[in-house]
């Protein structure tokens, strides 16, 4: 997991608990990776304080409440016809969030090669997947506003505060995305035009979006469960 | 392992970490579909939670490659997380006591979701 590893002036770090202490107490920099994806990961985790606030938040409304709870098994559900198919929208937008994370974990690998036009197409890719997960992410939200009748206030299904945890566990997921989309087209079109070859062909900025990308799908992972499933 | 090098692997490893991860997503939803309850339910979710956010983290992520300084600084901290789930599930429960003690049961009525 952590041998022995290399720095730039060709010395060795020690391993283990003693590369902690020898990391933390160097004299340049504790962590042997690029400042951006240090950045990004310190990013992510203050991230996952704020989406675990909303879930926590989520629990203590959800155990407090005297009302039933409305069953996201039906209030989900979706009918193609015939007898409505539990949660079938949320599972669809699950496979569509997880193929992008594939996606995506290629286009870094691809990267890390230089073959520029793969990482582009590939990120293209995970940016249309992306897009097409907050398209059915609106679906559900007019779904339930409208048809339903779901308000932050209170719905017809049970207890009021369904409503309220919903838009806003789920409308900042979907803000998320929404970020992610854009800023992977973004680095997607610099790799193309070739900005990052005027910088020394280095193709790091790939694998900080891709933690990025990876972290929103994550998410959605604790989301459908909690949320969803529970 | 050099992290300033950059991170290559195999990509077999993605489509296998890929794979698994749509099985797992399936199983999570089969759960839903045939309608476990209690217990059974529960753990099963958790489980499958767990499983994937980890391969999630540890491959996708590469974090599993990652020296042990950066790994403590960002897995260690959301330990704080489930102090914080404690502290609010017995605020959650102690809100739901006092609820029942002074308002009585609920006499809400639900109404069926129309598809």
């Amino acid at each position: 997991m952590s041998e022995a590893a290399m720095t730039n002036t060709g010395g060795v770090l020690p391993g283990g608990l003693g590369g902690v202490t020898s990391d933390f107490s160097a004299d340049k920099q504790s962590f042997h990776v690029p400042w951006g994806k240090a950045m990004m990961w310190i990013f992510l985790l203050s991230d996952t304080f704020i989406f675990s606030c909303f879930l926590i938040s989520y629990m203590t409304v959800r155990m407090s409440t005297a009302d039933p709870w409305p069953l996201p098994s039906e209030v989900f559900a979706l009918s193609f016809g015939g007898d409505p198919i539990p949660l079938i929208l949320i599972a669809i937008m699950t496979f569509v969030l997880i193929t992008s994370s594939g996606t995506m974990a290629l286009a870094v690998n691809m990267g890390y090669r230089k073959d520029r036009n793969k990482t582009f197409w590939l990120m293209v890719a995970t940016a249309a997947l992306g897009a097409t997960f907050v398209g059915m992410q609106a679906f559900e939200w007019t779904k339930l506003i409208v048809d339903e009748g779901v308000r932050p206030w209170g719905n017809p299904m049970g207890a009021a505060q369904f409503g309220s945890s919903f838009f806003m566990i789920t409308g900042f997921h979907g803000m998320h995305v929404s970020a992610g989309v854009i800023y992977l087209l973004w680095v997607a079109f610099r790799v193309k035009n070739g900005f990052y070859e005027k910088r020394g062909g280095n193709y790091e900025i790939v694998e900080i979006a891709g933690l990025y990308w990876h972290f929103v799908d994550l998410v959605w992972v604790f989301i459908f469960a909690f949320f969803y499933l529970w | 392992m050099a992290s300033s090098e950059g991170q290559q692997h195999p990509l077999g490893i993605y489509f296998w970490i890929w794979g698994l991860l749509f099985l797992i997503s399936f199983f999570s939803y089969m759960v839903d579909y045939l309608q476990f309850h209690g217990m059974l339910r529960w753990s099963l979710i958790l489980i499958f939670m767990f499983v994937k956010a980890g391969f999630i983290i540890a491959i996708f992520m590469h974090m599993k490659w990652e020296r042990m300084a950066l790994q403590l600084a960002i897995l260690l901290p959301p330990i704080f997380i489930a102090v914080f789930i404690g502290i609010m599930s017995l605020e959650g429960d102690y809100t739901f006591l006092t609820r029942i003690e002074f308002f009585g049961e609920s006499s809400f009525v639900p109404q069926s979701p129309h598809h």
